[in-house]
C-alpha cells in the first residue's frame, strides 16, 4: 500500500511539471519573443492609404489630354452570398453562366470572407443597370475607383502611361514609399513628372476586425494624414496640331516633330505607328502591351527620341554650309562646279555658282567640296594631321547645335545620336591613317552620324533663330498658373553668328520656292517656307525620308522635322506632311486637299 | 476532520438531516470550493472580455451577450451544487453503473437521432432552444463506474479478465463518443490512465503510452533517420550502463525495430487515417507558419493574441485581438488567449498556479479518503481536469493539436460548467461524509 501511495507524488509531478513548462513557454512567447507583438498591430489597426487625384494633362490651349475617370467594379464576399438567380446576373453583365461560376469560384478561393472583383470596369451603361438591380444580390456591391482616361486618343508616346510598380522598382530606394500594388507613371510625362503628378498620399489608421470590418478610427485619427490631389501639367502640345499629324502619319513609320523656335515648346510629337493610351488603362494591359512590344512595326519605340542611329542625309548640308561660313572657308558667293567625278548628283541642275543655288539644288559635289575645304584648312603640312585637326574642330563646332548630345527634352530615354570623332576614325583607321576622302560621305550627311528626328526639329529652330536655341520641352509649367522652369528660358548659342544664317535662310526658302521642297510651298495662303529635303540611307530596305522646315520666314513660329521610314525621297512624303502641318497651325485649316490625298495615299511607300 | 465516525454494529447510522447539513457545511473542502468559484469568477470576467466592445458597451449582466448567458449557468450551476450535496452521498457509489448505463443509452440515443451540428451527431435537442450534449457527462459517469469497479477488484494481481473489463468500462463511451465525430471529447478519457497509475497499474503501460506519444510528435519534427540514431544509440547507452541489460539483448534490438516501424507508420497514419481536418491540426502543430492564414489560423492568431499581451498584459477590456475576432472560438475553447492578451504573462501564470493548486489539492483530498472507490473517483476528477487544462492551454500556445475541448470551469457554455460542477461536487460531497466511510 505504501507503495502505491508514493505514485501521488508521481502524479503531483507530472501536473507541475505541465505547469512549469507552459509558464516557460507563455515567457517566451510573451517576454522573450517581440515578434508576436508586431504581428498583433498590425493585424488589428490597418493603415488605410487615401490614394490621392493624380495630376490631369492640359495642352496649350486648355483642351484635356489625360483626365482621370471613375471606374466601377463588381465586388463579391462570397461569405454573404445567398441563393444568388445566376440567370439574372449573367443576363445583367451579359456573360455566360460556367464564366459566372468560374468568377466565383475564383473569388471564394481567394477569400470566403474578403471581397474580390466579380467583374472588372463595368461599362457605364452596366453600371446603371446593376446598380438598380443589385438589392436583390446580396453579398454584392459596387467599388469605384478612378483610371486614368484618355479622352482624344492622342498623343501616346509623349504621355505615356501608368501601371503597378513592379518588383525591381520597390527595391530601389528612388522608389520608396511606394508599395506593392501603387500605380506609378512607366514611360513619357507620366515618368517624367510622376513626383508632380502622384500628389501626396494620406493614411488613415483603423481598426478592424478579422474581417476587415471598421471599428472606427483609431486613437480618434491622431496619426491619420490627410491626401493632396497631383498636381495638374499644362503641356506645350498643341492638340489640334498633333491630331492633324497623327491623321496624315497614321499607317507609316516615321516621327514628326514639330517646335516653337521663340520658346522651344513642342507643338506636335508624334512617332509612328502609334496606339490609344486607353489601351493601357483596362484589365488587358499586361496583353496589350505584349502585342505593341513584340509588334513588327516596334510601336513602342519612341521615335522621336531614340531613333538615333539614322543619318540625317542632306539636311546635314545646312550645318556644314554654316560652320563652313563661320570658319571663312566660304561665303556665300562661293561656286564649285559640279563635278560628278567626285560624288554623284542626282539633281539634274545648273551649275552651283553660289551657296543659295547649291543649296536649292542640293548639289552633293558643291557640298564635298564645302566640307573638304573646312576640314583641309592647311593648318597642317601633314594631310593625315591636317584632316583630323580640321574633324576635331568641326566636330566641336556641331556639338553646340545640339547633335550628338541629350538635348534634355523632358522625356525619359532620350538618345543623343551619333557625331563621327577622331576617336572613332582612330579606332576604325587607326591613327593618321584616314584623311578626307576616308571620311567625305559626312559631307552629304551619311555615314557615322546619328540624329534624333528631335535634334533635326531643334536644328530648324536654330536657324529660326538665327543662332539659339531653347531647350525643347513638352511641358510648360506645373499647376495653373506655374511659371516655366528656369531651364527652359535659357538661350544656347551655336558656334556660328548669326549673320551667317541668312543665306542659309535664303537656300532654304529657294528650296521651297523651285528646289527640291516644292511639296511644302504655301505661297497661295501668304506663307514662305523655308525647308530642306534629304534622304537617309537605308541599307535595310528603302530609304528614309526627311523634311524638315520653318515658317514664316520671317517671325518664325514653328520649326518642324519630319522623318519617314522607307519612304524614299524626302520631296515626295516628308516635305508634303510639314507644309500640311505647317499650314494647319498657323491658319488652321488647310487648303490643299489633294496633296492630303497624295499624303495618304501612301503611294510612296510602295516598294520601287 | 477530527469527527469521530459513528459506527453501530457495523452499520452506518444515518444522522438526522440537519446535523448532516451542520456537518456537511463542517466537513466541506472549502479550498477546493474557494478555488472552483475563483475559476468561476475569473472565467466570466474574461467571458465579457471577449465580447466588450468600447462602440457598444453592453453590461456585463445583460442577457443579449454571453457573459448574461453565463451568469445564468453559474447560478444554476449553485442549485445543481445544493443538489449534489443534500443528496445522501452514498447514492453515487450504489448507483454508479446505472447512472453509466443510462449514459451510454443516452449516448447511443444521441447518434442515432442527433442532427449533425458542425459535422459533429452529439448535440440533443431538448426544445426551447436548449440542446444537452450527453457527451459531458459522460466523462463522471464513467469516472463513478471505473472507481466502482476498481473498489471491487485490485489491479495489482494480474487478472486479464478483471483488466479487459476495466478497459471495457474505460472505452466504451470514448468510442461511441467518436462515431458521434466528437474527437476532442473522447480523447479525455485516456486520462484515466492517471487514476488507473494510482491504483496498482503497471508503471510500464504509463511510460509505453508516454513514450510513444513522445515518439509520435518527434517524428513530426525531427528527420526519421536521425531519429531512430538517436534512440538506438539512447538504448546503446542505457545497455552500456547497465549490464544486466546485456543479457536482453535481444528484447532491446526488438524494441528498436518496433520503434523504427512505428516512426515509419506516422507518415501513413497521419496521411491515409486521420481525417483531413485531424491532418491539418498535426500540421498546425508543427508548422503553423506553413499556411497562417490556412490550417495555421487558430495557432497562428493565438499566438499572436497571447504574445502580444507582454509581460504585464493590456489591461481588462483592453486587448485588441481578442476583441475583433481574430481569435475564434474565443469564449469557448480559445478563451485562454483572453488572458494572455489582457493580464499578460503575470496574469496567465496566476491561472495555472491556480489550476495547479486546485489539482495537487483534489489529490491530497482523494488521498484522504478511506474507500477505494472515493479516493479513484478523486483521481479521476484531477486527471480529467488535467487533461483538459494540458490540451485546451497548449494548444493556445502551440505546444498541443487544436482540440475542440474547453477550459474547466472557465469557458462560456452551460453544459461543461455543469458536466465539470457535477463532477467537482461529487467528490467533495463524498469527501465530506468520509468520516462516516468505513475502512474496509
Amino acid at each position: 500500500m505504501n507503495y502505491l501511495e508514493n505514485r501521488k507524488y508521481v502524479i503531483q509531478a507530472i501536473f507541475l511539471i505541465v505547469g512549469v513548462v507552459f509558464a516557460l513557454r507563455l515567457f517566451y512567447i510573451q517576454v522573450v519573443d517581440s515578434s508576436y507583438k508586431q504581428a498583433a498591430e498590425t493585424n488589428a489597426i490597418k493603415p488605410i492609404i487615401q490614394y490621392p487625384f493624380r495630376g490631369l494633362i492640359y495642352d496649350r490651349n486648355g483642351q484635356l489630354l489625360v483626365q482621370n475617370t471613375p471606374v466601377y467594379d463588381l465586388m463579391v464576399i462570397p461569405k454573404e452570398v445567398k441563393q444568388v438567380d445566376t440567370l439574372r446576373l449573367c443576363k445583367l453583365l451579359n456573360i455566360p453562366v460556367e464564366d459566372a461560376r468560374e468568377r466565383f469560384k475564383k473569388a471564394r478561393t481567394f477569400s470566403y470572407v474578403q471581397p474580390s472583383i466579380f467583374f472588372q470596369k463595368l461599362s457605364t451603361e452596366d453600371f446603371a443597370r446593376i446598380q438598380d438591380n443589385l438589392i436583390d444580390f446580396p453579398g454584392f456591391y459596387i467599388n469605384a475607383r478612378t483610371a486614368r482616361g484618355y479622352p482624344h486618343s492622342s498623343l501616346s508616346h509623349a504621355l505615356g502611361y501608368i501601371a503597378e510598380i513592379s518588383p525591381k522598382q520597390l527595391e530601389d530606394s528612388a522608389y520608396k514609399g511606394y508599395r506593392p500594388g501603387d500605380y506609378i507613371g512607366k514611360s513619357g510625362i507620366e515618368q517624367e513628372y510622376e513626383k508632380f503628378l502622384m500628389g501626396r498620399r494620406g493614411v488613415k489608421y483603423k481598426m478592424v476586425n478579422v474581417r476587415g470590418v471598421d471599428k472606427g478610427s483609431f486613437k480618434d485619427g491622431a496619426y491619420d494624414t490627410l491626401s493632396v490631389a497631383g498636381q495638374n501639367l499644362i503641356s506645350t502640345i498643341d492638340l489640334d496640331l498633333q491630331k492633324y499629324g497623327e491623321f496624315l502619319m497614321n499607317g507609316a513609320k516615321g516621327s514628326v516633330v514639330a517646335i516653337e523656335p521663340s520658346t522651344g515648346e513642342v507643338l506636335a510629337y508624334i512617332s509612328s505607328p502609334f496606339y490609344d493610351p486607353n489601351l493601357f488603362t483596362g484589365k488587358d494591359y499586361g496583353k496589350n502591351y505584349m502585342k505593341l512590344l513584340t509588334s513588327p512595326d516596334k510601336t513602342m519605340f519612341n521615335r522621336p527620341i531614340m531613333a538615333s542611329s539614322n543619318p540625317p542625309g542632306s539636311i546635314f548640308k545646312l550645318a556644314h554650309a554654316l560652320i563652313a561660313l563661320q570658319e571663312g572657308v566660304i561665303t556665300p558667293n562661293t561656286g564649285y562646279p559640279c563635278n560628278q567625278a567626285l560624288v554623284t548628283c542626282s539633281h539634274a541642275h545648273p551649275a552651283p555658282t553660289d551657296l543659295t543655288i547649291a543649296i536649292k539644288t542640293s548639289c552633293n559635289p558643291y557640298f564635298y567640296q564645302v566640307y573638304r575645304a573646312l576640314l583641309n584648312q592647311g593648318k597642317s603640312k601633314n594631310i593625315f594631321k591636317d584632316t583630323a585637326i580640321g574633324l576635331a574642330d568641326w566636330r566641336e563646332q556641331i556639338l553646340t547645335f545640339g547633335f550628338g548630345t541629350h538635348l534634355g527634352i523632358d522625356l525619359p530615354n532620350e538618345k543623343q545620336g551619333i557625331i563621327a570623332s577622331n576617336k572613332m576614325y582612330d579606332r576604325i583607321y587607326g591613327e593618321n591613317r584616314w584623311k578626307f576622302s576616308t571620311i567625305y560621305s559626312l559631307s552629304i550627311g551619311q555615314g557615322e552620324l546619328g540624329v534624333t528626328p528631335l535634334q533635326m526639329a531643334n536644328f530648324m529652330a536654330i536657324i529660326a533663330n538665327r543662332g539659339f536655341y531653347y531647350q525643347p520641352h513638352i511641358i510648360r509649367s506645373v499647376g495653373e498658373h506655374g511659371k516655366p522652369l528656369p531651364e527652359y528660358q535659357k538661350r544656347h548659342y551655336t558656334s556660328v553668328a548669326a549673320k551667317h544664317y541668312a543665306p542659309i535662310i535664303e537656300g532654304m526658302a529657294a528650296v521651297v520656292q523651285s528646289g527640291t521642297g516644292v511639296n511644302a510651298k504655301l505661297e497661295k495662303v501668304g506663307i514662305t517656307v523655308c525647308g530642306k529635303t534629304g534622304t537617309a540611307e537605308n541599307p535595310q530596305g528603302k530609304d528614309h525620308a526627311v523634311f524638315v522646315a520653318f515658317a514664316p520666314k520671317d517671325n518664325p513660329k514653328i520649326a518642324i522635322a519630319v522623318y519617314v521610314e522607307n519612304a524614299g525621297f524626302g520631296a515626295q512624303s516628308a516635305a508634303p506632311i510639314a507644309g500640311l502641318m505647317i499650314e494647319k497651325y498657323l491658319t488652321d485649316s488647310v487648303s490643299r486637299k489633294p496633296m492630303e490625298q497624295w499624303v495618304l495615299s501612301r503611294k510612296y511607300l510602295e516598294v520601287e | 476532520m477530527g469527527v469521530e465516525p459513528k459506527v453501530l454494529g457495523g452499520r452506518i447510522v444515518a444522522p438526522s438531516s440537519r446535523r448532516t447539513s451542520r456537518k456537511i457545511i463542517q466537513n466541506l473542502d472549502w479550498v477546493t470550493v474557494l478555488l472552483y468559484f475563483l475559476l468561476v469568477a475569473l472565467g466570466w470576467m474574461n467571458i465579457y472580455a471577449v465580447v466588450y466592445s468600447p462602440d457598444n458597451i453592453v453590461n456585463i449582466f445583460s442577457f443579449e451577450i454571453n457573459s448574461g448567458k453565463q451568469l445564468v449557468w453559474i447560478g444554476t450551476a449553485v442549485i445543481l451544487i445544493i443538489m449534489l450535496l443534500v443528496v445522501d452521498y452514498k447514492i453515487y457509489e450504489h448507483l454508479a453503473y446505472p447512472i453509466y448505463g443510462s449514459i451510454i443509452l443516452l449516448l447511443l440515443f444521441t447518434l442515432a437521432v442527433a442532427s449533425p451540428v458542425a459535422g459533429s451527431r452529439s448535440w440533443l435537442d431538448l426544445g426551447g432552444g436548449v440542446r444537452l450534449q450527453p457527451a459531458e457527462l459522460a466523462k463522471f459517469a464513467t469516472a463513478l463506474a471505473v472507481s466502482k469497479y476498481l473498489s471491487g477488484v485490485n489491479l495489482r494481481h494480474q487478472n486479464m479478465k478483471d483488466q479487459m473489463k476495466l478497459a471495457a468500462i474505460t472505452f466504451l463511451p470514448p468510442v461511441i463518443i467518436i462515431l458521434q465525430n466528437e474527437t476532442g471529447t473522447a480523447l479525455v478519457f485516456g486520462a484515466f490512465i492517471l487514476a488507473f497509475f494510482r491504483e496498482g497499474m503497471s508503471p510500464l503501460i504509463l511510460i509505453i503510452g508516454g513514450s510513444a506519444a513522445a515518439i509520435f510528435i518527434l517524428t513530426l519534427l525531427v528527420p526519421k533517420l536521425y531519429l531512430i540514431l538517436g534512440i538506438a544509440v539512447l538504448m546503446g547507452l542505457a545497455t552500456w550502463l547497465d549490464y544486466r541489460l546485456m543479457r536482453r539483448i535481444k528484447t532491446m534490438i526488438f524494441i528498436l525495430v518496433v520503434i523504427s516501424g512505428m516512426i515509419f507508420s506516422v507518415d501513413y497514419f497521419v496521411n491515409n487515417v486521420l481525417q483531413p481536418h485531424q491532418q491539418n491540426r498535426i500540421k498546425a502543430l508543427i508548422n503553423p507558419e506553413a499556411d497562417p492564414l490556412g490550417f495555421g489560423w487558430n495557432v497562428t492568431q493565438s499566438k499572436i493574441a497571447i504574445g502580444s499581451g507582454g509581460f504585464w498584459g493590456k489591461g481588462f477590456l483592453e486587448g485588441t485581438q481578442t476583441k475583433f475576432d481574430f481569435v475564434p472560438e474565443q469564449s469557448t475553447d480559445f478563451i485562454f488567449c483572453t488572458i494572455g492578451e489582457e493580464h499578460g504573462w503575470i496574469g496567465s501564470t496566476v491561472l495555472i498556479a491556480l489550476f495547479m493548486l486546485l489539482l495537487i489539492r483534489i489529490v491530497a483530498v482523494a488521498e484522504r479518503q478511506k474507500s477505494v472507490f472515493g479516493r479513484t473517483y478523486g483521481y479521476c476528477v484531477a486527471s480529467i481536469i488535467f487533461f483538459h487544462f494540458l490540451v485546451n492551454v497548449g494548444m493556445t500556445i502551440g505546444l498541443a493539436p487544436v482540440v475542440g475541448i474547453p477550459l474547466p470551469f472557465f469557458s462560456y457554455g452551460g453544459s461543461s460548467l455543469w458536466s465539470f460542477t457535477v463532477l467537482l461536487f461529487i467528490l467533495l460531497a463524498i469527501d465530506a461524509n468520509r468520516s462516516q466511510e468505513l475502512v474496509r
